[in-house]
């Protein structure tokens, strides 16, 4: 389970530039490592890609850390 | 796509509506750089500029200016950087619209007057505004090309005023087809079918849109970015030069379609179901 971990940091590492370090499970992809309204969405949508699950669009507004992507993928993800 | 032809060697063309890779600009931008053509791209805010500069950089093209199309002097300053750095244009693709989010969820009937014009603004009249200013710098003839989607002809479910708006979008490439069809310049819509771009995520239920289109299309699939490319690449090259005021339907048949496929009956009822269940919930 732990890979989900990984996979997710990888991804927001890679998508927003941000150093390894900062990105924590706590760390607010906006208030914490720089992300605009876009990239949030961006976010979501390579976490679909990456993981072949679907994230409603409610579900995607309550994603907001790290944590928030890791807990929503390992309760929903196929892979 | 083949890298081999040179289909569009020589011509120089503006893409306006590129967001990220995911976007059908930029689908169709790459089609057109494989093939040989000069770009130039716009783009909105800083935000989306970010994102356009490095894709822009990746095609090696020499101007990259923000516009807002719904400023005058932002496209009059957007056209002046093509005219004074290449003098004339071959071709334009137009891939911008807007709506208010909150109005592509629930019903038509409650649309805004303010979204309402907004929406017909950026959508539909923008294209126009474009055309306005392009076609002076198409000296030698030129090709056209703006995206609509179904939603134009038939009603989908929340897509709303952003249909009424490609409506007029479409009835007015007709207008523009015969405007400037005297100085050979062309100008098409290629309808494309649902694809999961940054500016789809907007529409509410957009993943059951796909899929719906994946289960029910003759291609039993959705189209890509790169199919919408193939084809903008046929209209804007010389491939298309008898072609004008039409709306190409790139959505893997799907405007064809009368009824449910029975094949996919059974997939497409668990869909439905999915959807009553969002739909009792909002």
């Amino acid at each position: 389970m732990s890979d989900i971990a990984e996979r997710v940091k990888k991804i927001v590492i890679e998508h927003l530039g941000a150093e390894e370090a900062k990105v924590t499970e706590n760390a607010s992809f906006i208030d914490d490592l720089g992300a605009d309204s876009l990239d949030t969405v961006e976010l979501v949508m390579a976490f679909e890609e990456e993981f072949g699950c679907e994230i409603p669009d409610d579900a995607a507004e309550k994603i907001l850390t790290v944590k928030d992507a890791i807990d929503f993928i390992k309760a929903n993800a196929a892979a | 796509m083949s890298t081999s032809s040179q289909l569009m060697a020589g011509k120089r063309g503006l893409v306006m509506g590129v967001a990220n890779e995911r976007s059908i600009a930029w689908g169709i931008a790459s089609a057109l750089a494989a093939h040989g053509a000069e770009l130039a791209f716009t783009y909105q805010g800083d935000a989306l500029g970010k994102r356009v500069k490095p894709l822009a950089e990746s095609v090696k093209s020499p101007i990259v200016v923000p516009c807002d199309v719904t400023d005058e002097a932002s496209l009059d300053a957007t056209f002046k950087a093509i005219q004074d750095q290449w003098g004339k244009l071959d071709f334009l693709v137009h891939a911008i619209a807007f709506s208010d989010k909150n109005e592509l969820d629930g019903k038509y009937l409650n649309t805004s007057r303010g979204n309402f014009a907004r929406t017909m603004d950026i959508s539909c009249y923008s294209f126009t505004a474009c055309c306005q200013r392009a076609a002076p710098l198409m000296t030698d003839g030129g090709s056209i090309v703006t995206l609509s989607y179904y939603g134009a002809e038939r009603v989908m479910p929340h897509y709303n005023v952003m249909g009424v708006a490609k409506a007029a979008l479409e009835a007015s490439v007709r207008y523009l087809a015969v405007d400037l069809g005297g100085d050979n310049i062309r100008v098409n819509a290629i309808s494309a079918g649902p694809i999961k771009t940054l500016a789809a995520s907007g529409i509410g239920d957009f993943r059951y849109i796909l899929k719906w289109n994946e289960l029910n299309a003759p291609l039993k699939r959705n189209v890509t970015i790169s199919e919408v490319g193939g084809s903008a690449l046929y209209l804007l090259s010389d491939l298309g030069s008898g072609v004008t005021g039409e709306v190409h339907h790139v959505d893997a048949g799907y405007h064809t379609v009368g009824m449910v496929a029975v094949d996919s009956a059974a997939e497409t009822a668990q869909l439905l179901q999915g959807l009553t269940g969002s739909a009792a919930k909002g």
